[in-house]
């Protein structure tokens, strides 16, 4: 495997809300590799956006990281001279937990790593048209003026795929339609040329036919700019499309972790088992389809032992008393569960998941 | 089911606007609903198929056309206690749960208002409201709550059990789960269906997710454009589909398998592929309860091919 461009190392976080504590992220760990895409799964509330936000520094304000860190090593040497500058096995890093100040944050985010948000009809200026909102990265990253920037911004509106770019620059963004906007805000994040783009839900608020149109374009800017992408999502069939690696993320943890092909097809923890096996397309018509009990935990409270256990049909004692470590399944799955001990008695995974090998596309006549 | 229909709708149109600006959302819109079944109206953002569930209970007036429930002409005008039989017997359940609760009432309230003005004493509310709330499996104890209280999964519940309040017959659910978690999705569609088979409800469902209409529906109309193009029995339509538009609508449904994933080919749907100048289309049955939008010589080249 490729080069870690990203390390995230035992990383806490905890918000303060009317004078109590949220714990979001209670000790997350992952690398991730230079050029791959990996897709971070989870409920809402699991952590998953707050993860994503340490690493262009958009933390809310009320929010604190009181242990662990983010090394960032696409900068090489270029940032020695920071005081949250260091070295390591993997080269050069910077630490991205520890800068403090919006002009540091300025050399990274954007033009290091950028992140596509949600929603597109909320995230583009109103008032201007798109052609002006793109040229605006392209001036501000790249120092590009006039005929230049604008001569880009055609190019980069072709990228995406936009037809007749030279009159759609010119519109705002009322009138285009939900695709458009989502096809004009990637513009505006590979306009910065960054090396990591962060994708939060990218299509949810999309219809399916424009929704695989968006991924399979961000696929293809991913092999064009050689980028390393990181999806956010709850859609695992999202996931399957467009992931190299998955995390699935639960109570601001990640509890499994491995190659898309082991999480479909040899998921190991009982959640992940939860989350595949309620998805529709496994689901028998006339039966029940199968739905985890209960809701997550409070994150106010302390969370002792495996933070699934009360909603978890395999729950054993211990699950109740100690945190699970991550149990390695193969050199790159490994998944924090009891179940995994060798001690531990022999559940079998819901029979609904093995289904899932035989989901093929859809037949035609 | 029986054979009759419940709710019959023939060559609906609704338009909006005026003269020159007047714009045809619906055109022409026919389709049968069995009671006890659930019937799916598939279409992208801008086909139209809320405008036809909104036309459906009277929401959006119909410019032409008919809507029958149990064999009476319920579109157009008419009588008072017709509109509010029909009121009391096709509710709706809607998309975002969040947007559609009234923020500063109580749950209590939310529930019971349709029941106001119906001259149903203070007991007879109180206990149709907690028989609801119990239904969807929330506790009565929550009528005093307010709607920012709950998660996304329970608003949707309060608002199922709204719905239920009035003992309707025939539900139009419009992207009922759409903005839920996908694990609070299957606690939704289990209480939908479960609700079906106790009550005996009909669902008119509309949804742009083929993946979870192919589980829940028994029916599947496809829309495009304010037009039925294909509707069949759902399997019968994902083993079969004829039209290219279900086709592409299909090959962009995400299968949770990464091998069949990274090999997909997505199709798009150019309407200029249709040769329509001259060779007008026609909503015909190809095979039994198969029915497709398409032309002499598409039909033949189907013909040709079965």
């Amino acid at each position: 495997m490729s080069k870690v461009i990203l390390s995230v190392r035992n990383l806490h976080v905890r918000f303060s809300l009317r004078g109590r504590t949220l714990h979001a992220l209670r000790g997350v760990s992952l690398d991730v590799y230079d050029g791959e895409s990996i897709a971070i799964v989870g409920e809402s509330g699991s952590g998953k956006s707050v993860l994503n936000k340490n690493f262009i520094g958009l933390l809310d304000k009320n929010g604190e990281i009181p242990e662990g860190s983010i090394r960032y090593y696409g900068m090489g040497d270029k940032m020695r001279h920071y005081s949250a500058a260091g070295q390591d096995e993997n080269g050069d890093y910077i630490d991205l937990a520890q800068l403090r100040k919006n002009v540091d944050w300025l050399r990274i985010r954007g033009s290091e790593i950028c992140m596509i948000p949600q929603d597109p009809m909320t995230s583009l200026n109103p008032l201007k048209t798109v052609g002006w909102q793109i040229a605006e990265a392209l001036t501000l990253h790249r120092g590009m003026k006039g005929k230049m920037a604008h001569e880009e911004v055609i190019r980069l509106l072709e990228d995406v795929r936009i037809d007749d770019p030279e009159r759609r620059a010119r519109q705002y963004p009322h009138e285009l339609s939900g695709g458009m906007r989502q096809r004009v805000v990637i513009a505006i994040a590979i306009a910065c040329n960054p090396r990591v783009l962060i994708c939060d839900e990218p299509t949810t608020a999309l219809d399916v036919t424009i929704q695989a149109q968006v991924l399979d374009l961000l696929r293809d800017i991913k092999k064009k700019y050689s980028l390393t992408v990181i999806f956010i999502t709850h859609d695992l069939g999202v996931v399957a499309n467009i992931a190299d690696r998955v995390a699935v993320m639960y109570a601001g943890d990640i509890v499994e972790l491995g190659l898309v092909d082991e999480i479909f097809f040899d998921p190991r923890h009982p959640y992940t088992w939860a989350l595949l096996s309620s998805l529709p397309q496994l689901g028998v018509k006339g039966e029940e389809l199968y739905a985890i009990r209960g809701t997550p935990p409070n994150l106010f409270q302390e969370i002792t032992g495996d933070a699934y256990a009360a909603r978890n049909p395999h729950a054993l004692v211990i699950d109740k008393r100690e945190l699970p470590p991550y149990f390695d399944v193969s050199p790159t799955h490994r998944a924090r569960t009891w179940l995994l001990d060798p001690r531990a008695p022999k559940v079998e995974p819901p029979k609904a998941i093995s289904k899932l090998k035989e989901l093929g596309g859809v037949s035609r006549g | 089911m029986d054979n009759k229909p419940i709710l019959s709708v023939e060559n609906l149109e609704v338009s909006f606007g005026s003269r020159r600006k007047r714009f045809k959302a619906v055109k022409g819109v026919s389709f049968d609903v069995h009671r006890g079944e659930t019937f799916g109206i598939v279409g992208e953002s801008g086909s139209g198929k809320t405008t036809i569930g909104r036309a459906i209970i009277r929401v959006y007036p119909a410019s032409a056309g008919t809507v029958r429930f149990h064999d009476q002409v319920i579109s157009g005008p008419i009588p008072r206690a017709l509109r509010r039989e029909v009121t009391d017997k096709i509710q709706m359940i809607f998309q975002d749960p969040m947007a559609s609760l009234n923020e500063r009432a109580k749950i209590d309230y939310i529930v019971s208002e349709g029941l106001l003005g119906r001259g149903l004493s203070k007991e007879e509310i109180h206990r149709r409201v907690d028989s609801a709330l119990r239904a969807v499996g929330l506790l009565p104890e929550f009528a005093s709550r307010f709607p920012h209280e709950f998660s996304g999964g329970q608003r949707q519940r309060i608002g199922i059990a709204r719905a239920l309040v009035m003992n309707p017959e025939f539900i139009i659910a419009d992207e009922p789960i759409s903005a839920l978690d996908v694990s609070i999705r299957a606690q939704v569609l289990n209480l939908m269906s479960r609700l079906q088979k106790e009550r005996g409800l009909t669902y008119l469902f509309i949804s742009h997710d083929l993946s979870v209409m192919r589980f829940i529906c028994d029916r599947i109309a496809v829309i495009h454009m304010g037009e039925i193009v294909e509707l069949a029995e759902t399997e019968q339509l994902f083993r079969r589909p004829l039209h290219p538009y279900t086709q592409a609508l299909l090959s962009a449904i995400p299968v949770p398998n990464p091998e069949v994933e990274k090999r997909k080919k997505l199709q798009t749907y150019d309407p200029a592929c249709h040769h329509y100048e001259t060779d007008r289309p026609v909503f015909t049955e190809v095979e039994p309860g198969h029915f497709l939008l398409a032309n002499k010589e598409e039909l033949s080249a189907i013909g040709a091919i079965s």
